[in-house]
């Protein structure tokens, strides 16, 4: 039995007998053609490209009647692909130029594309890339004329494992309709592979760097889209504790929707805040249907996103308040942008050179301060909300008590400067900082006197604490939540703030993780803000645990020296 | 020659279907188009060209067209933009 770890790209678990799709390796080799046969060279590229004109024809017919019309349009782009200039003239130029063979003029073409598309650094627009390579494969194998291993032939039901799957792919596991999840070597949580696990409902697992190495036909695997984990042949004993878990997971679903409107309150009657994190002003109607405690976290980036100018007052204003207004009497906790310095040059701020290593760099509260425009602008729009709630500010990455003063010194001149304007600020704001560089955590006694709550955001803490950059395959896998450090760091940071009766909150990945949940309300944090989506599976947490036992499994958990032996605590406990 | 600039309206941006409207509509005309982001330029007719330029809403883009039809084909895919890619 080993484990491998990966990233959690379509939830639920699945056990089942592996399934290995062979990349089509074909060696593309460079041959010299002669020069009296560059044209029958060119012409048998041709024809490659009209017989997979016909082969995107058959796929496009079965793409409408199986998927509909939408996925039918990616076929249409496929076709255009095919006749695009790059491939249609440049390709034969290549053969005619150096005479190269055709497959390798066209991979040369590919490759080339490849590395435009390596340029681009949103990763939706990155993920493109496949469909180009998706039509290229298919041209290759037209040209050396072998036929692919095609999906549609399984006949039993499988867990599939592939190095990369195709948007095509996906359309044989659909219509095989035998595929039980899937596992892949690459992949990210926006890859089209894992949109359309999610859509179909299948577990997967998505980058897992060499997984398809690592297995044969035929293996027993467990697909844990819930940890992002792939468990290959695994003991007897796991197999029945997945069962059960599974089983559970049916049962939690059942569960879920009827736990709306209940509060977050363990067994033994201790009451959690359970609020939501938001990503945009446009999911305020499915943010009332919730019947949430309020909102934890604001993310404001939004409004800086896909745009050449730095949003208005007048913009922002409306988001908030927009907001605000959905949520009633409820807080709403608005945290500042957490932009970079890439961004902000999009944005028309000038004179920023590129980072050579951007997570340590310009970005949240550094930048605002340098610019503080930006902030004093941000602030006078929070000051102007309208709202019948509370209101709260939160500044990202701190690192010191001077940016904390000066954020504060700022509010005070946007307050003074809006009364003077003949605006009346009503309430004052609340402020608190987020915990993301343990720097902050380590100091927070200091920084105590100037805010009124701290939230701790659990990705970057991690990621700070143990210095891994969690989207670094080489070291991903060291990126662990619940290492030592960062649950002995999770308690100074309640304990400290408990003593000046300041409250805490987690808004980061670990408070929707059904294993972390009760570790941290046992480390006595107030607060858990989760995405919308994990709400009610966070609240399920909260309400089947058991304060006293986890208070004291916390401190146990905090004299423990390894991740594994944590997890192991409370993984006995939680099943 | 023209030069014009277009801004990104529908909400995905030019992804792979856009992307393909607009190497269509361009492959039709014989002026050379150029669609221009920052310090990238492709040929408009070319789908993973303008794939690469990953022009995601709100962006800006200059198109630029030269040859005898270049005020149709310009008016055209301003239309294109315009009308959002028919994207809903």
């Amino acid at each position: 039995m080993f484990i491998k770890k990966g990233i959690a790209a379509s939830l639920g678990i699945v056990i089942g007998k592996a399934h290995i799709i062979k990349e089509d390796n074909i060696l593309i080799e460079q041959k010299e053609i002669a020069p009296e046969k560059v044209k029958a060279e060119i012409k048998r590229f041709r024809d490659a490209l009209e017989k997979t004109k016909l082969d995107l024809d058959g796929i496009r017919s079965k793409v409408l009647t199986v998927l509909g019309k939408q996925h039918a349009k990616l076929i249409d782009s496929h076709h255009l692909i095919l006749s695009d200039p790059l491939i249609v003239k440049e390709v034969p130029k290549l053969i005619h130029e150096k005479r190269f063979n055709a497959e390798f003029a066209l991979s040369e073409i590919l490759d080339r594309a490849e590395q435009e598309f390596e340029k681009i650094d949103d990763e939706f627009f990155h993920e493109r890339k496949h469909d180009v390579f998706d039509v290229g494969k298919k041209i290759i194998s037209n040209l050396v004329n072998s036929e692919k291993v095609s999906l549609k032939d399984i006949k039993e039901p499988v867990v599939i494992i592939a190095h990369n799957l195709y948007p095509s792919d996906t359309l044989h596991i659909r219509e095989s309709n035998k595929v039980l999840g899937f596992c892949m070597d690459l992949g990210s949580k926006s890859s089209h592979t894992a949109i359309f696990a999610q859509s179909m409902g299948i577990p997967a697992v998505v980058g897992l760097s060499d997984i398809s190495r690592q297995i044969q036909s035929g293996d027993c695997v467990i697909v844990d889209g819930e940890r992002g984990m792939v468990i290959v042949s695994p003991t007897a004993e796991i197999i029945s504790k997945y069962k059960l878990r599974q089983a559970e997971l049916h049962k939690q679903e059942i569960f879920f929707h009827r736990l709306k409107g209940l509060p977050a309150v363990t067994r033994d009657g201790h009451k959690i805040n359970l609020m939501v994190n938001l990503d945009s002003s446009s999911d305020k109607e499915e943010l009332a249907a919730l019947k949430s405690e309020g909102v934890g976290l604001f993310r404001t980036e939004f409004l800086y996103m896909n745009r050449n100018a730095v949003p208005t007052e007048a913009e922002q204003l409306k988001a908030y308040s927009e907001v605000a207004l959905a949520l009633g009497s409820l807080p709403l906790i608005i945290r500042t942008a957490d932009i970079g310095g890439d961004r902000a040059t999009q944005l028309g701020i000038k004179g920023l050179k590129d980072e050579r290593n951007p997570f340590m760099g310009f970005r949240g509260i550094r930048l605002f301060i340098k610019y503080p425009e930006l902030l004093k602008t941000q602030l006078r729009a929070i000051y102007k909300t309208k709202s019948v709630g509370p209101i709260k500010v939160m500044i990202p990455m701190v690192s010191s008590l001077d940016e904390v003063a000066t954020v504060r010194r700022m509010a005070q001149s946007v307050k003074a400067e809006l009364s003077e304007e003949g605006f009346e600020v009503k309430k004052d704001l609340e402020f608190g900082v987020m915990v993301e560089i343990p720097a902050a955590a380590i100091i927070l006694d200091s920084l105590l006197g100037e805010i009124d709550f701290v939230s701790i955001g659990t990705n970057d803490l991690v990621q700070y604490t143990l210095a891994v950059d969690r989207i670094n395959q080489y070291v991903s896998e060291l990126y662990e939540p619940f290492h030592p450090a960062v649950l002995r760091l999770i308690n100074l940071v309640v304990q400290t703030a408990h003593k000046k009766g300041k409250p805490v909150s987690v808004c980061g990945e670990m408070a929707s993780d059904p294993y972390a949940i009760p570790l941290l309300v046992g480390l006595g944090v107030d607060i858990l803000s989760v995405p919308m989506k994990m709400y009610l599976r966070t609240k399920y947490s909260v309400r089947t645990m058991n304060f006293e036992r986890f208070s004291a499994l916390a401190q146990q958990a905090l004299g423990l020296p390894t991740s594994e032996q944590i997890r192991r605590m409370v993984e006995e406990e939680v099943k | 020659m023209i030069k014009r600039d277009i801004r990104v309206i529908n909400e995905l941006g030019i992804h792979a279907r856009p992307a393909g409207m607009l190497a269509d509509t361009a492959s039709k005309f014989d002026c050379e188009l150029k669609l221009i982001k920052g310090k990238m330029e492709v040929n408009c007719k070319s789908i993973m060209g303008i794939m690469t330029l990953a022009a995601g809403v709100g962006s800006t883009l200059t198109v630029q067209a030269s040859g005898k039809d270049e005020a149709a084909a310009v008016s055209e895919i301003e239309a294109l933009f315009a009308r959002k890619f028919e994207e809903d």
